[in-house]
């Protein structure tokens, strides 16, 4: 076995295991740290593949900025098991049905599909350079629209941030 | 004398590499010994350096308060430091009853590798560093972001509520100065077209970025120095640990060597901010040459590379550490208004004219 194999079963595991420590643990905050290690699990998988910028793209924009906002939040509402109230069995086993679809929509879905073997380093489109290339010669009208697609969001969340301040409270 | 004057970190690598290489084979022994290898080395290096900026930063204290700082344990007090790490190996670790225990003794642990991890681009001497992968800057900004989450957890797990005010502030202040730190990086980037550390070294061989890239250089300097201040939590920036207010922050429940890590993290992200502003912007470990003052140039290239790097970094360090004892803390609001409302709009303008800069070529 070589390096890269080693690395590539050490990280599926690692990416496998964790993705189950997400759904199985009973704390929210030991599930988005979980997530957050998914996450550097298929960093690892990027480099593998010689996609250095997805890699740390990944780790900034997930591990870094979205999963220490759902940090911020959960750490804040303060879910624990006793004061979150339960749902009810109903509930429970509408989720289990409905994720069970789910999940054998996936598999149906993978089964089917051709899987291309792994070629290992032969590619470098991974690397900033080639991927900036492609981006803004051959993708560069969707690359543009999803950056407007950002920036509405943003002005969106800015808009109803400030909804409430323009009303005066005393005024009913 | 000769032999000290050609000597080098370079030389030093890759004859121990060519050595391991002999001995191992071209496998994965030989890599994992090297690694293992610089991991040591790491460590080594580190904990004397956090031993020296803990008594420089009670010097520097000292020096503009007008007191005398540690004098007592060993000579001048250099002692002080190593004393107090002592005293803090013999504390009892405690670990409060209702904290979250796997969580509480994880969070330091994952503060310091990560302040750890983004060493491993930084050039400390020429042709001298632990990995120089082609993201390099990148590297270091997306793992200092994740530092925050060590600290979120410690003050989360700890369940105290100043350690949990502590770790919010902290998160909240992390992740809005990292913006201007990014935009200050990537005006460098864009003007270097690289992100690997040694293409950035490499860009300044005929001056350093600041003064090669005129004002916007300097602008981006200073933006990078004051949130990378706030981005390692140090004073005007403390809130996150303001003693006032919330005891001691989100390590308030840590004690002994748990506290010790804190401290030891606090001391390398202090040298690794320094290292990566002398790396964009005062060229690293490249000498300080003027355009065609040959006598001049060459006496400079005889000083080593490695105390260039070392130089740079301790005056960076040295400005940071003044800051402590020259501006008064920052109010929250006052914390988001200096960075929302003044260097990001700056910044952003600034990696404007930083790339007209480099289209029209005015830079030298």
């Amino acid at each position: 076995m070589s390096i890269y194999e080693i690395l590539f079963w050490f990280l599926t595991i690692m990416a496998i295991s964790s993705a189950l420590g997400v759904i199985l643990s009973r704390n929210p905050i030991t599930s988005v740290l979980f997530l957050i290690v998914t996450f550097f699990a298929i960093s690892g998988h990027y480099i593998l593949l010689n996609a250095q910028f997805l890699a740390i793209v990944n780790i900034i924009v997930y591990a870094g900025a979205i999963m220490v906002l759902f940090l911020f939040v959960i750490m804040l509402m303060n879910l624990n098991a006793d004061v979150e109230p339960q749902k009810g069995r109903l509930l429970q086993l509408a989720g289990v049905i409905a994720g069970g679809v789910l999940f054998l929509v996936i598999l149906a879905a993978l089964k089917s599909a051709t899987v291309l073997p792994l070629e290992k380093t032969s590619s470098d489109i991974g690397l900033i350079k080639n991927l900036g290339r492609v981006l803004f010669t051959q993708f560069v009208l969707p690359f543009e629209i999803s950056s407007v697609l950002f920036l509405s969001a943003m002005i969106g969340a800015i808009v109803i941030g400030k909804k409430e301040e323009t009303k005066n409270p005393l005024t009913p | 004398m000769r032999l000290l004057l050609t000597y080098s970190f370079s030389s030093l690598s890759s004859h121990i590499h060519a050595w391991l290489i002999s001995s191992m084979g071209d496998g994965m022994a030989a890599l994992v010994a090297e690694m293992v290898i610089v991991g040591i080395s790491l460590i080594v290096f580190l904990v004397p350096l956090c031993f020296f900026l803990g008594y420089m930063e009670r010097k520097v204290a000292a020096f503009m308060q007008l007191r005398l700082g540690p004098n007592r344990v060993g000579p001048k007090g250099s002692m002080q430091i190593v004393a107090d790490t002592v005293k803090l190996l013999f504390k009892e670790g405690l670990t409060p009853t209702a904290s979250d225990k796997f969580l509480f003794n994880l969070a330091p642990v994952i503060v310091v590798v990560t302040s750890m991890l983004v060493m491993a681009p930084i050039a400390f001497a020429k042709d001298f560093q632990i990995w120089d992968l082609s993201i390099g800057v990148l590297y270091v900004t997306s793992i200092s972001s994740i530092a925050v989450i060590g600290i979120l957890m410690a003050g989360w797990s700890s369940y105290n509520k100043y350690s949990l005010l502590g770790a919010m502030r902290s998160g909240a202040q992390i992740v809005s100065y990292e913006l201007s730190i990014g935009l200050s990086i990537l005006s460098v980037i864009v003007l270097t077209g690289s992100l690997k550390m040694s293409d950035i070294v490499m860009s300044q061989q005929n001056g350093w970025w600041i003064f090669k890239g005129h004002l916007p250089m300097w602008i981006s300097f200073v933006i990078f120095v004051i949130a990378s201040t706030a981005e390692i939590n140090r004073a005007p920036f403390d809130l996150t640990e303001a003693e006032q207010e919330l005891t001691a922050g989100f390590h308030t429940e840590y004690s002994g060597m748990k506290f010790a890590m804190f401290l030891l993290s606090e001391y390398i992200n202090l040298f690794v901010v320094s290292a990566i502003a002398a790396t964009l912007f005062l060229g690293g470990w490249m000498p300080f040459h003027i355009g065609h003052w040959e006598l001049f140039n060459h006496i400079m290239d005889f000083i080593p590379s490695s105390i260039w790097f070392m130089g740079k970094t301790f005056f960076i360090i040295f400005i940071i550490m003044q800051f402590r004892w020259t501006f008064p803390r920052l109010r929250v609001d006052q914390l988001l208004t200096l960075e929302w409302k003044y260097l990001l709009p700056i910044s952003m303008v600034n990696i404007l004219l930083a790339t007209l800069i480099a289209i029209m070529g005015w830079h030298f």
